[in-house]
């Protein structure tokens, strides 16, 4: 809860002069990328593969399962193809839900994506596009990548940006129609820089950053804020959410993977985050590969700890409606905690080749994800008086069940 | 008490607002720079492109001893249909976003 | 609204020019480096298990391919480099096949699979791939009737074949 204190949040306006010059400089850098003669070498193009998920989520009274389809195909030796179909089918009765009041909804997100790679020397390009469609929904990404190369491929130098487009539409809660009075817009820009550098043998790692910049209506039409009822103190009242129209964010990240000698590998990786609404993370992961000897199983473990302090605008009860010019109650933007432990377990079959398949996997993975809130209550219980409630935590169980098949 | 959801509330009177002359989170001086950080990176990165023509510094790894570095078990994101499935679980439920995914090692072939 | 100033922008404009100008002229490697130098002599084990040596085969057309299991051009030119062989060796053509793996147990297994009929040579202390300054998996390496090396081909792409025929009719023809 903030203090007596008002605060007016400074909302960074985008400058049109930084997208220019980065956008020059990416120019720059492709086009030196093209005039730099071919070592004559080349690398590789991914694998041809097809692989197929069904995932599920479970947790905090929400539940979105479906399938996932990607398939790779490499044509003419120089250009690979993929593409993915992507649905999720959600029935949520999230806390959000439940405190303002709306009843369970049902709802289905499909999402399609196109990727063309395109391998010249030791460079490779590459051209995504991903279009997102639900209902009160509409999302569209184009990205384009530069992966090249060097140093006796000892080092791999990855440039990208991504631009997104979309459209945030709302459904009457009373009606349950889609609003034709509601449309808003959301750009989006994303720019990317990444090395990876192989240090031993066994060892590589690698560093990226990432800029991502949104403009446009970015909170979500149906969440509230909730304020002190100024008829009575120990009850609250709710109102829609104001938010910034910017939020740039910044997030480097370090990963490493080490080959163990008798065919196992670890992993482990930090990112940093911060962003111009204040919020500032940390992720820290490790994990353990471990394929076992003379049979075709492979096991997984992994530990992932996530840390996050508030948004500036954010407050779990604001003392009146008109505290903050921007305010906000998104359980996403508080001070909380996330834990999870992933398990697998992979069968390989076809190791010697079946048809036109040279291997496949079946997986099985398991996620059990904890969130614990700090500044975030539970306040679906009307009885205990505002502020008082106690602190949200939910568990959820994600599984993913997948086969792939390489050719 | 009041059970109902959403009320849609107009934006606040500047009367009944306190009117304040602080910025509550003041970025810090790196951030206020992200676009010329943006441009140091881009530099840096063809910087790199050009040294990479000039001068042959020799790989401390042959491509002869990159078995362990080209097993599928030391692929950065060995499932892609996985790994962007449980990133998108993430980002939809934390306010982090970004950093992630990364390629190189391999074979090295060709 | 950050203003650049325009002196400082081209003069950093320029410098990238001519970092860009300098690394195109910098660049000298090609994809097949022809050359005339004494192939270095080795002995190596065979699958077989007799000892293979290089000093034997002279007189003979020989072609050195450094490949390995876990390389995915190189198993895709295997089935490739044994139609050559299968062609070729009567008329004096030998074609070698240098594994480079420290462990050859995985190299066996994928044989097994896709069995080949040239001789293959295990180099597990990469002594020989240092003799030949193996830079590139797979490497190729031409050695004519009189123990030079003639040709080196770097890497594997569909469609090398067809060079590597020609290079081979052409050492015979000397």
């Amino acid at each position: 809860m903030n203090d007596g204190r008002s605060a007016c949040i400074h909302d960074a306006s985008v400058s049109g002069a930084n997208h220019f010059r980065a956008a020059t400089l990416a120019l720059l850098s492709l086009l030196a990328m093209t005039l730099l003669p071919l070592v004559s070498d080349a690398g590789v193009l991914p694998e041809d593969r097809a692989d197929l998920l069904y995932h599920r989520y479970d947790g905090g009274g929400v539940t979105i399962h479906g399938p996932s389809l990607l398939v790779r195909k490499t044509m003419a030796e120089k250009y690979s193809v993929s593409a993915n179909y992507y649905m999720d089918m959600v029935t949520s009765a999230s806390i959000d839900v439940q405190v303002s009041g709306a009843s369970e909804y049902k709802e289905e997100r499909n999402q399609y994506s196109l990727g063309f790679d395109y391998l010249r020397g030791k460079t490779t390009y590459s051209v995504g596009f991903t279009h997102s469609d639900e209902d009160d929904y509409k999302a569209k990404t184009a990205s384009f990548n530069i992966s090249q190369d060097l140093f006796g491929d000892l080092t791999t130098v990855t440039m990208g940006f991504s631009r997104g487009s979309d459209t945030v539409r709302r459904r009457d809660t009373i009606t349950d129609r889609i609003d034709n009075n509601f449309s808003e817009p959301v750009e989006r820009w994303s720019y990317r820089v990444g090395v990876s550098q192989i240090l031993t043998r066994s060892t590589i790692m690698s560093l990226g950053l990432e800029v991502i910049t949104d403009q446009g209506y970015l909170n979500n039409p149906y969440r509230s804020f909730r304020y002190v009822d100024p008829e009575n103190d120990t009850q609250y009242k709710l109102a829609t959410e104001i938010y910034p129209h910017t939020r740039t964010s910044n997030a480097v990240s370090l990963n490493a993977r080490y080959f163990l000698p008798y065919r196992a590998a670890i992993h482990g990786s930090y990112r940093f985050f911060t962003d111009t609404w204040g919020i500032g993370a940390n992720t820290f992961e490790v994990g353990y590969v471990h394929p076992l000897k003379a049979t075709p199983w492979t096991f997984e473990a992994s530990f992932r700890y996530y840390d996050q302090s508030r948004a500036d605008f954010y407050s779990d009860l604001f003392p009146s409606i008109d505290y903050q010019n921007f305010m906000g109650r998104d359980k996403e933007l508080s001070t909380f905690t996330s834990k999870s432990l992933h398990l697998g377990a992979s069968y390989e079959f076809a190791k010697t080749g079946w048809r036109f398949v040279k291997r496949g996997t079946v997986n099985l993975y398991y996620d059990r994800m904890q969130f614990d809130y700090d500044d975030f209550r539970d306040a679906r219980n009307r009885s205990l008086a505002a502020g008082t409630e106690p602190l949200y935590s939910f568990g959820a169980n994600v599984f993913q069940c997948f086969v792939s098949v390489w050719f | 008490m009041d059970t109902t959801g959403i009320s849609q509330q107009s934006l606040p009177s500047s009367s009944s607002r306190q009117e304040v002359t602080f910025v509550s989170s003041p970025l810090p001086s790196w951030q206020r720079t992200r676009a010329s950080g943006l441009v140091r990176c881009g530099a840096a990165a063809l910087a790199l492109f050009a040294l990479s023509a000039c001068g042959n510094i020799e790989p401390w790894v042959k491509p002869y001893e990159r078995q362990a570095l080209a097993d599928p078990i030391m692929s950065f994101d060995p499932n892609p249909v996985s790994s962007a499935y449980i990133d998108h679980v993430y980002e939809a439920r934390e306010g982090a976003r970004g950093a992630l995914g990364s390629s190189g090692g391999g074979c090295g072939c060709n | 609204m950050a203003k650049v100033d325009p002196a400082m922008r081209s003069s950093s404009l320029t410098r990238l020019l001519r970092v860009t100008a300098f690394a195109a002229l910098a660049t000298v490697c090609s994809l097949v480096g022809a050359s005339t130098t004494v192939a270095p002599d080795f002995t190596l084990p065979s699958r077989s298990g007799d000892s293979i040596s290089l000093e034997q085969l002279k007189g003979q057309v020989v072609m050195l391919n450094f490949w390995a299991s876990w390389c995915g051009p190189c198993r895709q030119e295997m089935p490739l480099l044994d139609q050559m062989h299968k062609r070729y060796s009567s008329l004096g053509f030998t074609l070698l096949g240098v594994n480079v793996e420290e462990d050859s147990a995985a190299a066996e297994k994928w044989l097994a699979q896709t069995p080949v009929t040239f001789p293959v040579l295990y180099d597990k202390d990469n002594k020989v791939s240092q003799l030949y300054q193996v830079d590139s998996m797979p490497s190729t390496v031409f050695i004519d009737r009189k123990g030079n090396v003639r040709y080196l081909h770097r890497g594997y792409k569909p469609g090398d074949e067809g060079e590597y025929l020609n290079q081979i009719r052409a050492l015979l023809k000397e």
